[in-house]
């Protein structure tokens, strides 16, 4: 018999007045105990919804059977037959408007909890796992993937199964692109991102840290270097910025310094060399996931006050609703409906408050959205000494800029043909946010994902 | 892991490495830099690459002992390793199409100026260099320098070397006697480059500024280098570092230089204990 039990098995959490002054991960995770209630609630229906929901389209009734019988380890090899991070997945992906949105049980109730599940099914597998995968038949074929993010290590993992002998160059010292960089601690402990690559690896993944591509080495190098095919996943890492006065002073950060200085450089641990500008009041200008990490990691750095100044209301944040209640719980302030004019400061060029108007909601723009409209007169100042700056990334230039043939469009995204993520240039492929802009983990994955397979046809078809 | 080739000592305060990176070396040009990182712990730090030599595959680097992670790359000694060394970054310097430049160094700046004379000395062009320093003592790269210029102008702020004056005076002095410059190329402390700019937007001079700003990664991601260049924001790791001097707001510039100042004095004497935890666990 099936658990009807309308809403989800609980997940343990750290209190919200706890968590806020430390780094440790927010969910602590399911027992197996846990896990099996849960998974009892999955109806294993015949047109298995939720697997059209999956962008990498893992078996998800499949792994959710395993979990019922205790079979961990039965439950991973199915998981893992269609994504290379699962661990990472369980923790990041929007399950909310993907496979969980699908789910039956959501009609009536809450949806199966099959984000929770797949977390615990990877934190089993690397808890308790005992021997290595085994390294599949080399094929003697080498293929390139420029960027160690979840994209490139998605391709990398999947080509590495089919006995590529794949080798990933990163620009920065540590593998890993946003999941290291960019998602913190308390979302996704590093050391999990390390032993999923560290997994890839053991797959005969090579990981070539120090390598910024573009520069050291061109495409088109890499091509004569022997390897057959490149896959191209740098990511969406040019900061914007408002262009707003004031945006030079001490205690502006692009919310990829901010994150990066944390999460990366680990300034929040004293035996690093890394500074950062503790703030005690703190705006965080935008209302996507990376906002709502600023904030809550401004919090954990020890500040008062964190706001969240956003120009649109909460209906229109695209930051999930996971995020957005736990930054809530925690005490971040949502300044809604609010814009920045310019950063105020003092003669020494540090950062005093942050000049702001309200806003109302006009017709919606080509977004579909409301168009937010200032209100004349309604300016104010938050009494603030940092503001970070969270309003998206360009992708990178460095590629397309150095790789003749490679064709980008007026946002600087590399164009693809989405069936096979296939660029304009002979033998290169790419995806993540390098082709769409700012995206998700999950959508860099299926990205990944699809050019291995692609990679694998031409490569296999020459 | 780098390995260090060779290292030699400048003067009290500054030092010469040469560290094996044979791609780096391949593909550098004047006007790059690369970023270094000492152990797991350190920063990232930028320092603009000062000669390569292909054949043997070595980047040399000159730094100035000033902050905590210099210092603690001077404990390293030939033989040792560096844990991260990454380039070339930033676009190379512009050289081509110019007939007679002044190439100016200030301090550790030289070290910079040093490659921009060679290329352009090889290149056929005639070059000044006119190279600044606060006393004798400190003077570096005086051999070096002299053979890549048709004229040498050693200046130090104390007159200890006889020559007494900034660098500005050298250059005002050579522009009064006739030297017809197309191009100034001033690379020093950010104070320097404001008044080398100053005196050549009076004789409207091109001049080309090189920026070492604080940065992460230097690919562009961080934004932790910007600057306001023609009333625009640029960054220094990707758009520059050289940068048309006359456009470049130097006042904030020098604002953002010292942000981390009071917390690199923290880290500098953390890192003093740790030096002498090391000499006391050696001697021991």
């Amino acid at each position: 018999m099936p658990n009807m039990s309308p809403e989800k098995t609980p997940i343990p959490e750290q209190a919200p007045e706890v968590r806020r002054h430390n780094f440790d991960e927010v969910a602590k995770g399911y027992t197996e105990e846990m896990a099996i209630n849960e998974a009892t609630r999955c109806l294993n229906c015949k047109n298995r919804p939720c697997v059209s929901g999956c962008p990498v389209n893992i078996q998800i009734p499949d792994f959710i059977a395993q979990v019922v019988k205790g079979d961990y380890e039965e439950a991973y090899k199915v998981i893992t037959a269609s994504s290379s991070l699962p661990a990472v997945c369980g923790r990041v992906c929007p399950q909310e408007t993907q496979c969980e949105s699908k789910c039956v049980r959501g009609i009536k109730g809450e949806s199966v909890g099959i984000g929770r599940l797949e977390r615990f099914v990877a934190d089993y597998h690397m808890n308790n796992a005992k021997k290595k995968p085994e390294k599949p038949a080399p094929n003697g074929h080498r293929v390139a993937v420029i960027g160690s993010g979840p994209s490139g290590l998605t391709c990398a993992g999947s080509l590495a199964k089919k006995g590529y002998k794949v080798t990933v160059f990163e620009a920065f010292h540590t593998a890993g692109g946003v999941l290291m960089y960019g998602i913190p601690e308390f979302r996704l402990p590093k050391a999990i991102v390390q032993k999923e690559i560290e997994g890839l690896k053991d797959l005969g993944v090579d990981i070539r840290t120090n390598m910024v591509m573009g520069k050291i080495m061109s495409v088109d190098e890499l091509l004569e270097d022997g390897f057959e095919a490149v896959f191209v996943g740098t990511g969406a890492g040019l900061p914007n910025f408002m262009g707003m006065e004031g945006e030079g002073l001490i205690g502006v950060y692009s919310a990829n310094e901010f994150l990066t200085r944390i999460n990366l450089m680990k300034a929040y641990k004293d035996e690093y060399d890394t500074p950062i500008i503790r703030p005690k009041n703190v705006a965080v200008v935008g209302g996507g996931n990376v906002a709502m990490d600023a904030a809550r990691s401004a919090l954990r750095l020890g500040a008062e006050n964190v706001y969240i100044v956003y120009r649109r209301s909460e209906e229109e944040m695209p930051a999930r609703n996971e995020e957005i209640h736990h930054a809530k719980q925690e005490g971040v302030n949502f300044m809604l409906l609010r814009n920045p004019v310019r950063v105020l400061g003092d003669e020494s060029g540090k950062v005093t408050g942050l000049e702001c108007i309200e806003m109302e909601l006009g017709e919606p723009d080509a977004s579909g959205r409301r168009r937010p409209v200032a209100k004349e007169g309604s300016e104010f100042t938050l009494d603030v000494d940092a503001v970070i700056i969270a309003i998206g990334n360009a992708p990178n230039p460095l590629i397309r800029s150095t790789t003749p043939g490679l064709e980008a469009n007026r946002k600087g995204c590399i164009v693809v043909d989405e069936e096979t993520m296939k660029t304009t240039k002979e033998g290169v492929y790419a995806g993540g946010d390098a082709v769409t802009g700012a995206a998700t983990v999950i959508k860099a994955m299926g990205a990944g994902r699809l050019a291995a397979e692609s990679i694998d046809k031409y490569i296999m078809g020459k | 892991m780098y390995k260090i080739l060779e290292k030699t000592s400048l003067n009290p305060s500054m030092t010469k490495m040469a560290v094996e990176a044979p791609l780096i070396a391949k593909k550098a040009k004047p006007g790059q830099f690369i970023i270094f990182r000492v152990d797991e712990f350190g920063e990232r730090v930028p320092l603009t690459i000062a000669d390569t030599d292909k054949e043997k595959g070595s980047v040399t680097i000159i730094y100035q002992k000033v902050g905590s992670s210099t210092q603690l790359l001077d404990t390293l000694e030939q033989g040792d390793y560096i844990l991260d060394f990454v380039g070339p970054l930033g676009a190379a310097t512009e050289l081509e199409g110019y007939k007679k430049v002044a190439v100016i160094g200030g301090g550790a700046g030289c070290a910079i100026a040093y490659p921009q004379a060679k290329a352009l000395y090889n290149m056929g062009t005639a070059v000044d260099v006119i190279a600044g320093f606060r006393n004798t003592d400190l003077i570096i790269l005086e051999d070096e320098m002299k053979a890549v210029s048709d004229n040498l102008y050693l200046m130090t702020d104390d007159g200890s070397n006889g020559n007494k004056g900034f660098v500005t005076n050298a250059l005002e002095e050579n522009i009064k006697n006739g030297a017809d410059y197309d191009l100034v190329i001033a690379i020093g402390p950010v104070p320097m480059m404001k008044a080398v700019c100053q005196l050549t937007k009076q004789h409207g001079i091109k001049t080309i500024v090189s920026m070492n700003p604080i940065m992460i990664d230097g690919t562009g991601m961080c934004g932790g280098c910007r600057l306001t260049v023609g009333g625009k924001t640029k960054f220094a790791c990707v758009d520059g570092p050289d940068f048309d001097g006359h456009e470049v707001d130097f006042d904030e510039l020098m604002k953002r230089n010292v942000m981390y100042r009071s917390m690199e004095q923290t880290s500098r004497e953390k890192n003093c204990r740790l030096i002498r935890n090391k000499e006391a666990d050696s001697n021991a």
